[in-house]
């Protein structure tokens, strides 16, 4: 429209105006934009900085290899074995369930693994997600196939824990496992390593004992990382220390032996040297395989091990308590010559039963040994020679005698749930029961009934003790790292050394003379004669009724009512070597069942490979021939035919 | 002032435009689209042809759209500004039915080889539109309230378009740029008055329904402004992106830690790093003194264009320019506002910096209009 110039003029003077108002305004948001831009630039500067190399600098562990576990020869027990597994970034996979499909399509992918790794991935895990472990190279290959339809999957190489000699060394060695948060716990100030994804420690046995050793020391390296935590560029490396290696006292094929001579039967075995504590052999059957547990144990396996009556989860060697029936005999006997109350002459009639406090205690020979000397008493495993010493030296004087051997006291190996056993006096039932101890309670005790309890290795130390006459302790490891653990003969034990001789002769006899109880399981080798005891042991009392209608024959009872079947031994009788010590839950009798364990293993630990022929008695030959044929045994490189075959 | 009243002899024609033409505006606004060449080659890794390139090829198209415009006579885009404002009014419309859902909003739609944001469009339109409205009206009666209304509702048809996209932040661009040319032609201050305390009332209101069946804006919108008053109570979720935005830009220091160093962006810690936040890798990588010489090359194109604004006596021309200059503002504003943390994340892109197409054409255009002003104004 048409405008009058002073409507022009006026118009224009009202843009200045405004214009330059807005100007100003403008300008006044431009200083604000300028200042602030100001303080966070300069002010604030090094905070900024700060947070900016929190985000780009990430510092993550190197695990360091678990130290190897090697037997006393350098076989391999507990290794580490490189295994695939695939990882999945998030960063590159896009939508990480369309790629974890396409990848359940070309592996095995368990719903469960697929849920974890689902959900780390919404997490905005800075780490790659482990999709799938332990997986062959076939697996690994058809990834790395289909790489390019699965965006963000990627191979990697781990290490984990291998048990090549799966089940001779489970209850030993025990097995690794990822950290629980009961792990950490436990612990006071827990190595970071720990928290690391899929890190395992050691859950019992060697393995957890020995943990701070094995485990090493992590290495780091600062890595560059983008937004979602992929590695950029390496900045840094600081390597770790690798675990210490360990040397066990333990010789791996003695170990297979025994676990095979034990087979099946619920058993232990403790094959120690008499002279330094070595262990050479410690066994517990049934055993189980202690990868599945590394692997992560299937429900049904699981329940499989708990269900079985022969527990074979429970590490019997060590943490089974047992009463030690007649292998605890030497104990009494040493504890009356040491007391002075009997000489080494000293006998008793046996008429069969012993008459105390108004109770008859029958001997296990109804008809009575007759006149029974030590040597005889302790061969034929007469019970009234016990009963009537026992009364003469009392309870306490035993039990100290039995802690010096080696009895009611913890041997520290690094081993799970060792037993202290169970050697009982006068104060301890009074605190215990709050009841005073009883002519009855020592009468049971004489003969390793009523309250003594003792562990498989508790008895192997004890055998080992009798035939040297020293305080030996029992060994586990030879060497950390490289670096010996020292050995120790033990101190002397203070005895009179002809107590000592008087003993070991009536052991002697226990398997060299015609009527020992243990004669038929004899070592015929005279350079390597064994010395030893049977042991019988109740795990029932036997009802008045019962009695009246006669004993019954063991074969006749439901297996767990079964009498414990005892034996220990050492071996050569002239200059000992080694001491065995054999448990067989519910076996039946000590000197049938458990003595030719003994015999055999003893044998085993003292030859090179199968003991040979000569040395058993001329008429079990062929059988014990066809027995060790039988043997299920590892070849040199520790694997096992029958697994292999399976 | 209509074209018959131009001498005609002292406006430039022809070729002689060329000589007339606001070169200093132009190399200003060559060497703000420079920085944005150097930056997006900086967050492409150092590679060309990702988004620098392409981006090169854009701003040589928009200088000469803002040419052509600049050598058409002023009189001419006045005469065309209710046709042109009518147009973006259709496609906005044409963007409801058939536009490309991008960001969980409706905002371009396909013309051949060419994403138009319609909405990008409009704040042009509707500048010129207003411009031409006030230079028409009888300057006594700007003030009046019937001829202020009209105005208003010529504003609040293409907000309310934009609006139902939803594209906040457009929204509010298109509102206080055609605010400003009203305030520029002299309406009188008591209605600016009267609109700040009813946008008072209406935040008072938007909060106050938060959360009921009647809320007025969406959850998302909510949440980012949730986000703004607090970055900190969600560092991993919606407060990320301004916390790592505030990291790059702090981090910068004085001197920056230098061209393709910036570790916020090479490492992916920033969002939208070569569109809305690209301010941030600036900042990183150039420091204090890069981020602010931007805001000085922007203040000097502002000054250049209000000062051209204020010496035209042509009354459409300096609305136009003011206008433009306004809307041009109002972006880098808003944009670095954003980034620093000192206003919610709205999709404002840095103009001319930020890697995208319409919008970069449609400001080039716009200120073809400042510069047609510039050539052709009345002396």
């Amino acid at each position: 429209m048409r405008r009058s110039a002073r409507d022009t003029d006026e118009s224009a003077r009202k843009i200045t105006r405004r214009g330059l108002f807005l100007g100003g305004s403008m300008a006044a948001v431009v200083a604000v934009l300028g200042a602030r831009m100001r303080h966070m630039q300069v002010d604030q500067a090094d905070e900024f900085r700060l947070l900016a190399e929190d985000n780009r600098i990430s510092i993550r562990l190197i695990p360091p290899a678990r130290g190897v576990i090697y037997d006393r020869n350098g076989k391999l027990i507990a290794g580490n074995e490189q295994n695939y597994r695939v990882v999945i970034s998030r960063d590159d996979a896009g939508n990480v369930e369309d790629v974890l499909n396409r990848l359940s399509g070309i592996l095995p992918i368990s719903p469960e693994d697929f849920d974890r790794a689902l959900k780390e991935a919404r997490r905005r895990s800075p780490l790659p997600i482990i999709v799938s472990d332990r997986l062959n190279w076939d697996d690994v290959s058809k990834v790395a196939i289909n790489a390019p339809a699965l965006p963000g999957v990627s191979p990697e190489v781990g290490l984990s824990r291998t048990y090549p000699r799966d089940i001779d060394f489970a209850h030993v060695v025990g097995y690794v496992g990822p950290v629980s948060e009961r792990d950490l716990a436990n612990l006071e100030e827990p190595d970071p390593l720990l928290q690391t994804p899929k890190f395992q420690i050691g859950k019992i046995g060697v393995e957890t004992w020995m943990e701070d050793d094995l485990r090493g020391k992590a290495g780091n390296r600062r890595v560059e990382v983008n937004a979602v935590g992929r590695v950029m560029r390496e900045l840094g490396r600081q390597e770790g220390i690798a675990g210490a290696d360990l040397r066990l006292t333990i010789d791996a094929d003695v170990q297979n032996y025994v676990q095979a001579r034990l087979g099946t039967e619920s058993a232990a075995a403790v094959v120690m040297d008499v002279n330094n504590g070595d262990i050479l052999s410690i066994v517990s059957a049934p055993s189980f395989d202690p990868n599945l547990f590394v692997r992560g144990i299937s429900h049904k396996d699981y329940n499989a091990l708990t269900e079985n009556d022969h527990t074979p989860l429970a590490n019997k060697s060590v943490a089974g308590a047992y009463p030690p029936g007649s292998t605890f005999k030497m104990v009494t006997a040493l504890a009356a010559l040491e007391a002075g109350v009997i000489t080494t002459a000293f006998s008793v009639n046996c008429p069969g039963h012993y008459e105390v406090g108004g109770r008859k205690f029958h001997c296990w020979s109804r008809g009575g040994h007759g006149r029974v000397a030590l040597d005889r008493a302790l061969a034929e495993s007469c019970d009234v020679y016990f009963y009537d010493i026992a009364m003469k030296v009392g309870i306490d004087k035993i039990a100290e005698m039995g802690r010096k051997l080696g009895l009611g006291v913890r041997h520290d190996i690094p081993m799970s749930a060792i037993t202290d056993g169970l050697m009982p006096d006068k104060n301890w039932k009074q605190e215990r029961y709050k009841k005073d101890w009883v002519i009855g309670d020592t009468v049971n005790a004489s003969i390793g009934q009523g309250y003594v309890l003792a562990s498989p290795l508790q008895l192997a130390v004890m055998t080992a003790r009798l035939a040297t006459g020293k305080a030996v302790s029992p060994r586990l490891i030879h060497s950390i790292g490289g670096v010996l653990v020292p050995e120790d003969p033990g101190p002397e034990m203070g005895l009179d050394p002809q107590l000592f001789a008087a003993v070991r002769q009536g052991m002697y006899a226990v398997s060299n003379s015609q009527r020992g109880t243990g004669y038929s399981a004899r070592i015929d080798d005279k350079a390597l004669r064994m010395a030893g005891k049977s042991g019988t042991s109740q795990v029932r009392n036997i009802s008045a009724a019962e009695r009246a209608r006669g004993v019954i024959s063991n074969a006749d009872l439901p297996w767990n009512r079964r009498d414990h079947a005892l034996f220990v031994g050492f071996a050569p009788f002239d200059a000992p070597r080694y001491a065995a010590a054999v448990v067989v839950e519910h076996g039946g009798g000590g000197s049938s069942v458990a003595g030719p364990i003994v015999r055999d293993i003893l044998l085993r630990a003292m030859s090179d490979g199968i003991p040979p022929a000569s040395a058993y008695p001329a008429a079990q030959r062929n059988r014990i021939d066809t027995m060790h044929r039988n043997l299920i045994l590892r070849d040199a490189d520790g694997k096992n035919p029958e697994s292999t075959r399976a | 002032m209509s074209f018959l009243e131009y001498r005609l002899k002292t406006v430039p024609t022809g070729a002689s435009k060329i000589l007339h033409v606001n070169w200093a505006l132009v190399i200003l606004l060559t060497a703000v689209a420079s920085v944005g060449f150097l930056m997006l080659y900086s967050v492409a890794g150092g590679r060309m042809e990702v988004w620098a390139e392409p981006q090169i090829k854009r701003f040589v198209v928009g200088v000469a759209v803002m040419l052509f415009v600049g050598f058409v006579p002023i009189w001419f885009w006045r005469n065309m500004a209710g046709l042109a404002y009518a147009g973006s009014l259709l496609l906005l419309l044409g963007v409801e039915f058939f536009g490309s859902v991008g960001m969980g909003a409706q905002r371009w739609i396909e013309l051949g080889p060419l994403r138009l944001q319609p909405s990008e469009l409009s704040k042009i339109t509707l500048v010129m539109l207003l411009a031409a409205y006030y230079d028409w009206l009888d300057i006594r009666k700007t003030s009046h309230p019937l001829w202020v209304l009209i105005p208003v509702i010529l504003i609040l048809i293409p907000t309310a378009l934009v609006l139902v996209q939803p594209d906040l932040g457009t929204a509010l661009l298109l509102m206080i740029g055609g605010a400003v040319v009203m305030f520029c032609a002299g309406v009188s201050w008591y209605y600016f008055g009267a609109v700040a305390a009813m946008l008072g009332g209406a935040v008072a209101a938007v909060f106050s329904t938060r959360g009921t069946e009647w809320q007025l804006l969406k959850d998302y919108q909510y949440r980012r402004i949730d986000t703004f008053l607090d970055p900190s109570s969600d560092p991993l979720g919606a407060g990320y992106h301004i916390s790592q935005a505030k990291i790059a830009l702090g981090s910068g220091g004085w001197a920056g830690r230098g061209f393709m160093q910036g570790t916020q962006s090479r490492l992916n810690f920033l969002p939208e790093k070569h569109t809305d936040f690209i301010f941030t890798t600036l900042a990183e990588e150039f420091g204090f003194i890069g981020a602010f010489s931007l805001l000085m090359l922007y203040t000097l194109v502002l000054a250049f264009c209000i000062i051209s604004a204020i010496q035209n006596k042509d009354r459409f021309a300096s609305l136009v320019t003011l206008g433009v200059a306004a809307t041009f503002f109002f972006y880098f504003a808003i944009n670095m506002l954003m980034v620093m943390g000192l206003a919610p994340v709205v999709g404002v892109p840095l103009p001319l910096v930020s890697y995208g197409g319409s919008s970069m054409l449609v400001l080039l255009a716009a200120f073809g209009l400042v510069q047609s002003a510039h050539i052709h104004r009345p002396r």
